[in-house]
């Protein structure tokens, strides 16, 4: 009853829409720079690895896989640890200007990164972060945190307020109640307000950009470079391409039985 | 279910908003010292009042006219973009399989432009577009169509938003599908009895379900493609000529360009007023929503 006409046609239209581009970026990276700029193909004649070993073999190329892990791990830990308190507190009690808080706080998530760029370059070489992972983690706290917070309090809100008061009852103090109770209650819930704080942090590159120049610089930021040099590596380009879709495409796997509730925000 | 008083929640709330105070206002705060100032270089500034703020809103000085150029150039975008995003998304909602292995299939598909670095997904659009080695560009050249997104405005302007449609009418999709999916057989079956149309069950049950998420999709949209800035800088560069050079460009280009302080402080601000008068508008629309919701539900 609730499906459409067409529906099938609809839905493979869109998929292949979407798989596309993506088929013609790894086609690309298993090509030689020469077939690519010599002869329109649709599949690789003369596949090669070539691409991908150059990039796991020079340092200034796989480093900056690991800066940018580095600094969405520290991003997500840090974001999730301060949004869980705050989700409960915004979803249970209501104090002093709490409204007003939840507003400001969601702004922060809607402000445009380019504001904050010049700003953040000097705040975070004013205090000796610059070119550090932390730097960009912190600055990646702006919008993520807002972000958990108000995916987590949907979440919070769905757990019945009883067992918040039986807990107390039976003599939790309250850290006890939220690290033994709560927390694995929202387990699932945690897991998808990580996976948003992973997605936005790996795919922002202003920021990142703009806080580092060698020791975290993130490996989106190491393409743009190549991409700006003379005689372009179209190969080269494709397969650091490809590479950063896999710790995407690895995270979604993971969460593919709550990617929709949670992009729901918990909140349907 | 009422919430309690409990002034103990500012504590809770304590980190969080020390962490964005310290990486959303401290910044903030450099940004509106600059604007009300000019400098001769050598770090001298000197007091300059509301001057960066008048020009930036005069149409005949150049700060002003570029400002008010690509201003328009991204509410017409994003209006574009919403236009398109928002009715596919739920087509495509609405299209999805209801059971099987498709279904997870279909979803991780769909959530995989989502996670793809920005500038990658340019990378990808210019790989792709590109008219000499590029599968769309060369099948367009091809077919007869001199497709350029380099050289033509219109090509260029059809690229990025193609390329944004690509990026995100999953979000709202997904979306949608969450919403969807909170629908109970029993009111398909109700409807079913009665022989309600398939428009009628659209209009009647399903579409009020996904309003909520609805609200939240345009928002989510309308912010993000309002701040674009990597996914046009990757393939256009803002070009040809000026022409898709959206509000966040034009910003880096003053301030990480020329680092014209003054100018781009007044421009951020401004840019930053706009947003939050938008978000909360949608903020009072969703909370009146919520507690009209909530009211209905108590009746009932």
């Amino acid at each position: 009853m609730h499906s459409i006409p067409g529906r099938r046609i609809i839905i493979s239209l869109f998929l292949i829409f979407l798989l596309l581009p993506i088929y013609w970026l790894v086609n690309m990276s298993f090509k030689t720079n020469g077939e690519i700029v010599a002869t329109m193909t649709l599949w690789p004649h003369q596949p090669t690895l070539e691409n991908y070993i150059r990039i796991f073999t020079d340092e200034s190329w796989y480093s900056g896989y690991i800066h940018s892990l580095n600094y969405v791990v520290i991003n997500t830990v840090i974001s999730i640890s301060v949004a869980l308190p705050a989700a409960y507190a915004f979803s249970r009690y209501r104090f002093l200007g709490d409204k007003h808080l939840f507003f400001w706080l969601l702004s922060n998530r809607m402000a445009p990164a380019a504001v904050y760029a010049l700003p953040f370059f000097n705040l975070y070489s004013a205090i000796g972060l610059f070119d550090t992972p932390w730097a960009v983690a912190l600055a990646h706290c702006i919008f993520n945190v807002p972000l958990a917070v108000w995916i987590l309090e949907g979440f919070v809100s769905g757990v019945p307020r009883e067992i918040d008061e039986t807990a107390f009852l039976d003599g939790y103090s309250f850290p006890r109640f939220f690290i033994k109770i709560l927390v694995p209650l929202i387990g699932s819930g945690i897991g998808v307000a990580a996976f948003f704080c992973f997605m936005f942090s790996w795919v922002e590159l202003l920021l990142a950009r703009t806080l580092t120049t060698v020791n975290a610089k993130p490996i989106s930021a190491i393409m743009t470079r190549t991409v700006s040099a003379a005689g372009m590596d179209w190969g080269l380009l494709a397969a650091a391409g490809v590479l950063t879709i896999i710790p995407g495409a690895l995270v979604i796997w993971f969460v593919r039985n709550y990617i929709a509730r949670g992009f729901a925000l918990g909140r349907v | 279910m009422d919430k309690q008083t409990n002034q103990r929640g500012w504590l809770l709330v304590l980190p969080v908003v020390v962490i964005v105070a310290f990486s959303a206002i401290l910044p903030l705060m450099t940004v509106v010292n600059y604007s009300v100032q000019d400098t001769f270089g050598n770090n001298q500034f000197f007091w300059n009042g509301v001057g960066w703020f008048s020009e930036l809103l005069d149409p005949r000085s150049e700060l002003g006219a570029r400002f008010l150029e690509a201003l328009w150039r991204n509410l017409l975008f994003s209006a574009i973009v919403l236009a398109i995003e928002i009715p596919l998304g739920v087509l495509v909602a609405l299209a999805m399989p209801r059971q099987g292995w498709t279904v997870a299939f279909c979803l991780v598909v769909m959530a995989l432009p989502l996670l793809i670095p920005w500038n990658v997904v340019g990378t990808i659009w210019q790989i792709f577009g590109r008219p000499d080695i590029g599968l769309l560009g060369y099948t367009l050249n091809s077919l007869g169509l001199n497709y350029n997104y380099v050289s033509n405005d219109l090509d260029a302007w059809a690229t990025v938003i193609v390329m944004d449609v690509w990026h995100w009418t999953s979000l709202v999709a997904l979306l949608c599908y969450a919403g969807l999916k909170s629908i109970p057989d029993a009111y398909y079956q109700a409807a079913q009895i009665d022989g309600a149309s398939r428009w009628a069950v659209f209009k009647a049950i399903q579409l009020p379900k996904m309003n909520r998420v609805l609200l939240i999709a345009v928002l989510l949209r309308f912010m993000d493609s309002f701040m674009i800035y990597t996914e046009p800088f990757v393939v256009t560069g803002g070009g040809p000529g000026n022409s898709t050079t959206f509000v966040s460009i034009e910003l880096v280009k003053i301030a990480l360009g020329q680092f014209d302080l003054g100018k781009a402080a007044a421009l951020s601000l401004v840019y930053n007023l706009i947003i939050l008068i938008v978000c909360w508008v949608f903020y009072t629309i969703m909370t009146n929503a919520g507690t009209e919701r909530r009211a209905k539900e108590g009746v009932a």
